[in-house]
């Protein structure tokens, strides 16, 4: 069950963030508004009066816009075909002739009013991300709504980005529309919120001492003068300490070093551009940046999934560039993926055969021409108590584990061999908060016996926690090098790629 | 929601008896409910189908309202001796086994049925082993009609190409279909992993191609039976045919062959090194690549092995039952096996079970086209039906109202498209 | 808007195309040119020096267009070395796809002078020919357009020929009108599309799977039916009427293409009318907007209100409709009876067009004329007992199609969400 009793209102020009960590069911939640998904029990009700939606159809009849967290655009169609979808202008009665120019001029006129600008005759697949958000922002206009929903729509965004979709939101608000806004981060509810729900597992959550009777009170929803500490507790559920608990770190050789790397993103568009890195074993390099900024690129470029186009890669000296994964496995690195579920593991295998997934040919689970299933059960199971992974039984299929249990079998099996370097892509993304801290306590044990570790994520928090230096990432380069030390809000500008001067000398 | 529903639920389904919980179970949708069904549902418009092109027995239709028994017991008459003959021609005839136990009869007649049963089950397990290891590592090989027609044309060449002592030519015989099939393989394999082309178009493709190649090869001289005009090749050194049991049994060494080749599919799928690598690969290639696995080597290697195993599913064809080449030598035994892993639900030894079941269809059918007049073709369609019913469960739950269970799905991870 | 401060930052370069030496033109320069010297050289020395009449009518009478047959054999290999020398030599971007098409016309050429040397070709024959081939593939190919553009595989239109194909010969031998068997041709193939649109939507089966299932299912059904009722009594259910062949005054007077399009059937101007409805329908109407939304992004399409199953079902059912018209060529006007099997793999020629034809009607069409001729020009060359074996030039549809999936000739893609069945998360 994603969804337990909530109960939610929204009201005409405010805008009402819906809080929650990955995973507690806020999509869920919205995607029965709009009609996608059926609710088991529970009514929606539309100024006052009951609606039933069966499909996206009766949402949007109702005024209800959503900009999914997963854009819903047709990438091989061009901007103004994307947003007259399903809503065409046409002429010649029961031929449908789609009448272009007026859906054309819709689109500019919308686009206008609100200050999105957007190209109508652009293909979407050549457009950069934060256009394709104001693309679907202004499809969800152009149909009259009155309340739109944004899914986590600063994931993929700059600071500054957000910053402006935050004042095109309280614009929209102003006009009278209004806006719910599903996100994760704290910061930016505090930005705009005017009030805000919070959601965890499945359930709305108020403070203790919340006088959910009070009048002018909508029950479930707290007020966005709620300190940031209280909010982020109710979001998980108990005081979380974002700090993680480690020594100083004792820096020794040079393990990997990258120097004039240059990758080419899937498009052939520039994503590494000339970067320059060293980590140093006993040491963590975190990698801050906004998604999107070539940190995969560089990461896939040193794990040999993806070709370099200049530039050198060295692994305590030996070239790793051009070598196969493989080769580079073998040379003593281990990669936790970014995406899980993807590159990470097989789902339909069972836990014993992901825990092997890069060691199957290798003695003693098996050689280049049969497997040994007896030492695969046998170090399964030992790894299964090691790492603490909730299953069944080490012959279940990893799919019907939980995210978190899922994300420490990759971890268990990339750290269950003597390694040089450690490369950890959002090592925690989608995973509960007893499986992040286990996960982040094992990267630093991992550094404290003298592995050099570099750490890729999108939460600035976790770099800063894990982290004795961080590189910034941006637009493929890497702007500075910072000590984690160093005020977030400077980070942040940095993600952003400003460079200060202070960035600057601590270079 | 409360909580408590579903534990009462629990607790009622322990207090139910053995007998009960089996019951259950067996009008669940598990796999084995499901073929058996399907089999059913098959046999049952395959009834109708004979029922409507039987003119005498549509006659009686024509009174229907006035004496219903007419048309009910003609309609009955015909299709119980339609499937029984099908019983009879790929099982045993009671008949000839109590003349052989009277001693009337012999041995040979009354074992026939199985013998027949088996000859046509045999190419179509190597087929079928093809699709069905293909499908375990993510490839949709629909050509194994082309790696089975290239098959028999590089066996059937070796076997009157050159010659041999027995026993060593049929080891060349069968290693040199072996091999012309894993290159019709190797060609589709090689585009998917350097070009990313798509293996099912390709393919397609290239079983015709093979088709028209081996029309045009049996017309060159030094193949073609010099007496002859038509396109047929010369003859087959008996030294590289599979040793048969006694005429009139057809049976031959094949379906021994079948059997041990099917227990190497199930080590290699299950317990070898490169078993593990194509099923990671099959289930989740970016994973694989990022494990270190080369997915490109292993679609060309998995391409190789199932097309030398369709390709072996000729040489089985052309050495066992046919004695030379024509242009029909391969019959439809690349398809029938595309059907027959389907139902096998791509594991080796039901693909072997479900050869088995099909061979004995096309066995009883020749036996129901001699005795009832009811076309072989009918065979084909209950083919084509029952593998329609297994792809789709859900429809099979909805017609018999059957209790949800875990099937086998049927190769869930192929639904990609191109 | 105020832009991002990005003042030490350059703007991301884009990296220009991969400057490899052995780009697309430069490979397809050198393929050009190498067939050429194939057919300057060898189809040259080979060719008798005689004459090669190409006459302007249907058999030898008539006025011609004549040529040596060894010096156009060379000549025309020498235009197709240049065309692939202007290629490698580096030509504006927009002349690419000419000089492409002008080199292979000329390899083309350049072989046919070769086979007629000495003996004669009739054009009109021979483009009629090639059309009526090309027919049911572009009938067939155009219902792949109908199901793939909007999601659903289609690999079943070789069982919905035979369909089509035993429905006209069955209900209009029964009926004796040849209207009421071509209604029966479009019953059958919306019969076979019927089970592939229930069973790759609702029951979500793999969609080859599907395919390939139900060409073996219409192939026993109608093999099993053929010789229970037609072959025991053909009069009776197997002598279906022919299609007439209509001539349009005045403009079937038009040298060449007269004959060959104003005096014809109505299938054919059906399959040429539909190729352009069809192109009009996909790029200029709602109908075609959300049919290519459909098979591109269903997701997306169901969150703008569309019915994305509704959708799909009603193009594979139009699909059957068009598919079983293709499947009454082969009764009404090719052969005039039913046979067992008679399709012959043409729907998996329909399907190479199709994708040949990169999932367009007009595509489609170019690639069935071209799949058409190549089979027209087989049954030529084995009827005059040319040493080029038919059966090389029967492969043709089968390897273009290979050569263009693998992308050795510019990139074939299909629409991105074929064969990918929709369910709700």
């Amino acid at each position: 069950m994603a969804n337990d009793h909530i109960d939610i209102t929204v009201e005409p020009g405010e805008v009402h963030a819906l809080l929650g960590e990955n995973g507690a069911g806020k999509s869920t939640l919205m995607n029965q508004l709009y009609g996608l998904l059926q609710p088991d029990e529970g009514e929606i009700l539309v100024d006052g009066e009951p609606k039933v939606f069966r499909s996206p159809r009766d949402a949007i009849a109702a005024g209800i816009g959503m900009v999914h967290q997963h854009f819903m655009l047709v990438p091989v169609f061009t901007v103004a075909e994307n947003i007259a979808l399903g809503a065409e202008e046409v002429r010649g009665g029961p031929l449908g002739w789609l009448d272009r120019r007026r859906n054309k001029r819709d689109v500019l006129e919308t686009s206008q009013r609100y200050g999105l600008p957007v190209d109508p005759d652009a293909l979407v697949e050549n457009l950069p991300v934060g256009a394709q958000q104001r693309v679907e922002i202004v499809k969800a206009l152009t149909r009259d709504v009155d309340l739109l929903i944004l899914d986590e729509p600063t994931a993929v965004l700059t600071p500054q980005e957000t910053d402006e979709l935050l004042a095109v939101m309280r614009s929209l608000a102003d006009t009278g529309k209004s806006i719910v806004f599903i996100t994760h981060k704290l910061r930016e509810v505090k930005a705009i919120a005017d009030r805000i729900t919070v959601i965890r597992r499945g359930r709305t959550v108020v403070p203790s001492n919340h006088p959910a009777a009070a009048p002018n009170r909508t029950k479930g929803s707290v007020s966005p003068d709620t300190p940031t500490d209280e909010l982020a507790a109710l979001m998980v559920g108990r005081d979380v300490s974002l700090e993680v608990e480690k020594t100083p770190a004792e820096p020794g050789r040079e393990v990997l070093k990258v120097s004039g790397l240059i990758v080419d993103d899937d498009r052939g568009v520039r994503a590494v551009d000339h970067v320059d890195l060293v980590v140093r074993s006993g040491e963590v390099l975190g990698i801050a940046g906004v998604q999107g900024n070539g940190q995969t690129e560089l990461v896939e470029a040193i794990m040999g999934l993806r070709e370099a186009r200049a530039g050198a890669i060295e692994l305590e000296e030996k070239s790793l560039t051009g070598r196969t994964t493989k080769q580079v496995l073998r040379a003593g690195v281990g990669y936790v993926p970014e995406d899980r579920s993807l590159d990470g593991v097989v789902k339909d295998f069972t836990v014993a055969e992901n825990l092997v997934l890069d060691l199957y040919d290798r003695a003693p689970f098996g050689n280049s021409f049969a497997l040994n299933p007896k030492a695969i059960a046998e170090s399964a199971r030992e790894r299964v108590s090691q790492f603490d992974i909730r299953t069944p039984s080490s012959q279940s299929t990893v799919g019907t584990l939980s995210g978190g249990n899922q994300q420490k079998v990759v971890v268990a099996r990339e750290m269950s061999r003597p390694l040089k370097l450690l490369i950890a892509a959002q090592p925690t993304r989608g995973v509960d908060v007893g499986s992040i801290e286990f996960i982040h306590n094992q990267i630093i044990h991992e550094r404290d016996v003298g592995t050099a570790v570099l750490v890729v994520s999108s939460e600035l928090d976790e770099v800063v926690g894990l982290a004795d230096r961080i590189a910034v990432m941006y637009r493929g380069r890497i702007l500075a090098i910072v000590s984690p030390d160093m005020p977030r809000e400077e980070i942040g500008l940095l993600m952003a790629g400003v460079v200060t001067q202070e960035a600057e000398d601590t270079e | 929601m409360t909580t408590e529903a579903p534990e009462k639920k629990e607790e009622q389904k322990k207090e139910e008896s053995f007998l009960g919980l089996f019951v259950h179970n067996l009008w669940s949708a598990n796999t084995v409910t499901v073929t058996i069904l399907s089999i059913f549902l098959a046999l049952l418009i395959g009834a109708i189908l004979i029922v409507v092109s039987d003119s005498a027995v549509l006659s009686t239709f024509s009174y229907f309202t006035a004496r219903p028994s007419d048309a009910l017991n003609a309609s009955w008459d015909l299709i119980s001796r339609a499937y029984a003959d099908l019983f009879k021609g790929a099982i045993f005839d009671p008949a000839a086994v109590q003349a052989w136990f009277n001693g009337t009869g012999d041995w040979k007649t009354a074992l026939n049925p199985l013998s027949e049963t088996l000859t046509y089950a045999a190419p179509l397990v190597f087929t079928g082993l093809s699709v069905a290891l293909a499908f375990r590592g993510g490839l949709f090989n629909i050509g194994g009609q082309g790696q089975a027609v290239i098959g028999c044309l590089t066996a059937g060449v070796a076997g009157f190409a050159i010659g041999l002592p027995a026993g060593l030519h049929l080891v060349v015989a069968l290693a040199a279909g072996l091999i012309g099939g894993a290159l019709w393989g190797f060609v589709p394999g090689l585009l998917k992993a350097r070009t990313g082309a798509h293996e099912v178009i390709t393919t397609i493709m290239l079983n015709y191609t093979a088709t028209l190649f081996l029309g045009w090869l049996i017309l060159q001289s030094g193949v073609q039976d010099p007496d002859r005009t038509d396109a047929v090749s010369k003859t087959i050194e008996s030294t590289a045919g599979l040793p048969a049991l006694p005429q009139p049994l057809r049976v031959h060494l094949g379906i021994v062959l079948a059997v041990i080749v099917t227990a190497g599919v199930a080590w290699l799928v299950n317990r070898s090194s490169f078993g593990f690598e194509l099923r990671a690969v099959g289930a989740n290639p970016p994973a694989a690549k990022t494990a270190g696995m080369s997915v490109g080597g292993t679609y060309i290697k998995l391409m190789v092995v199932a097309g030398g195993l369709a390709g072996l599913g000729g040489a089985v064809q052309v050495l066992g039952t046919a004695d030379r080449l024509t242009g029909q030598v391969a019959g439809n035994i690349g398809f029938d096996g595309l059907l027959v892993a389907l139902l096998g639900r791509n594991k080796p030894w039901g693909t072997l079970f479900a050869a088995i079941l099909y061979g004995g269809l096309r066995a009883g059918g020749n036996l129901m086209q001699v005795d009832v007049g009811v076309s072989l073709e009918l065979v084909t369609v209950l083919q084509a039906l029952i593998v329609i019913f297994i792809a789709a469960p859900a429809l099979v739950k909805t017609i018999f109202q059957l209790r949800d269970a875990r099937t086998a799905r049927l190769g869930a991870s192929m639904a990609k498209g191109w | 808007m105020s832009r991002v401060s990005t003042a030490t930052v350059e703007d991301l370069t884009e990296a220009t195309a991969p400057d490899r030496f052995w780009n697309r033109q430069r490979r397809l320069g050198v393929a050009l040119v190498l067939i050429g010297l194939i057919a300057a050289v060898i189809f040259g020395s080979l060719a008798e020096s005689a004459t090669a009449r190409f006459t302007i009518s249907e058999d030898a009478e008539g006025a011609a267009l004549s040529i040596n047959g060894q010096f156009g054999a060379i000549l025309f290999g020498i235009v197709a070395v240049a065309a692939g020398g202007a290629l490698l030599a580096g030509v504006a971007k927009r002349w690419q796809t000419l000089l492409l098409c002008l080199g292979i016309v000329a390899f083309v050429l350049s072989f046919l002078c070769w086979q007629v040397a000495g003996k004669f070709l009739p054009l009109v024959d021979t483009i009629s020919g090639s059309l009526e081939l090309a027919l049911p593939l572009i009938l067939g190919a155009l219902a792949g357009v109908l199901c793939e553009r909007s999601g659903v595989v289609n690999v079943a239109i070789e069982g919905q020929f035979l369909m089509g194909a035993f429905g006209a010969a069955l209900v209009g031998t029964l009926a004796t009108s040849v209207w009421a068997g071509l209604i029966s041709a479009v019953v059958g193939g919306v019969i076979i599309a019927s089970l592939l649109a229930v069973l790759a939507i609702r029951f979500l089966v793999d969609q080859v799977v599907v395919g390939i299932v139900l060409n073996l299912l219409a192939l026993g059904v109608t093999g099993f039916l053929y010789e229970r009722l037609m072959q025991p009594d053909a009069l009776k259910y197997n002598s279906p009427p022919r299609l007439p062949e209509w001539r349009i005054p005045g403009l079937a007077d038009i040298p060449v293409i007269g004959p060959v399009l104003f005096e014809s059937n109505l299938l054919v101007w059906l399959a040429l009318a539909l190729v352009v409805v069809i192109h009009l329908g996909l790029t200029r109407t709602r109908w075609g907007l959300r049919t290519r939304a459909v098979g591109e992004h269903p997701t997306a399409a169901d969150t703008v209100g569309i019915r994305v199953r509704g959708l799909r079902y009603m193009n594979v059912l139009l699909g059957g409709v068009v598919a079983g018209a293709g499947g009454a060529y082969f009764t009404l006007v090719s052969t005039g009876a039913f046979n067992k099997n008679m399709t012959a793999g043409a729907g998996f020629i329909a399907l190479a067009a199709l994708i040949f034809g990169r999932w367009t009607p007009y595509g489609a069409l170019g690639a069935a004329l071209f799949f058409g001729f190549a089979q027209k020009l087989a049954n030529y060359l084995s009827a005059v007992g040319s040493p080029v074996p038919n059966q090389f030039l029967n492969m043709l549809p089968y390897i273009a199609t290979i050569i263009a999936v693998a992308g050795l000739v510019g990139r074939v893609r299909a629409p991105a969400a074929d064969g990918v069945p929709y369910v709700k998360s």
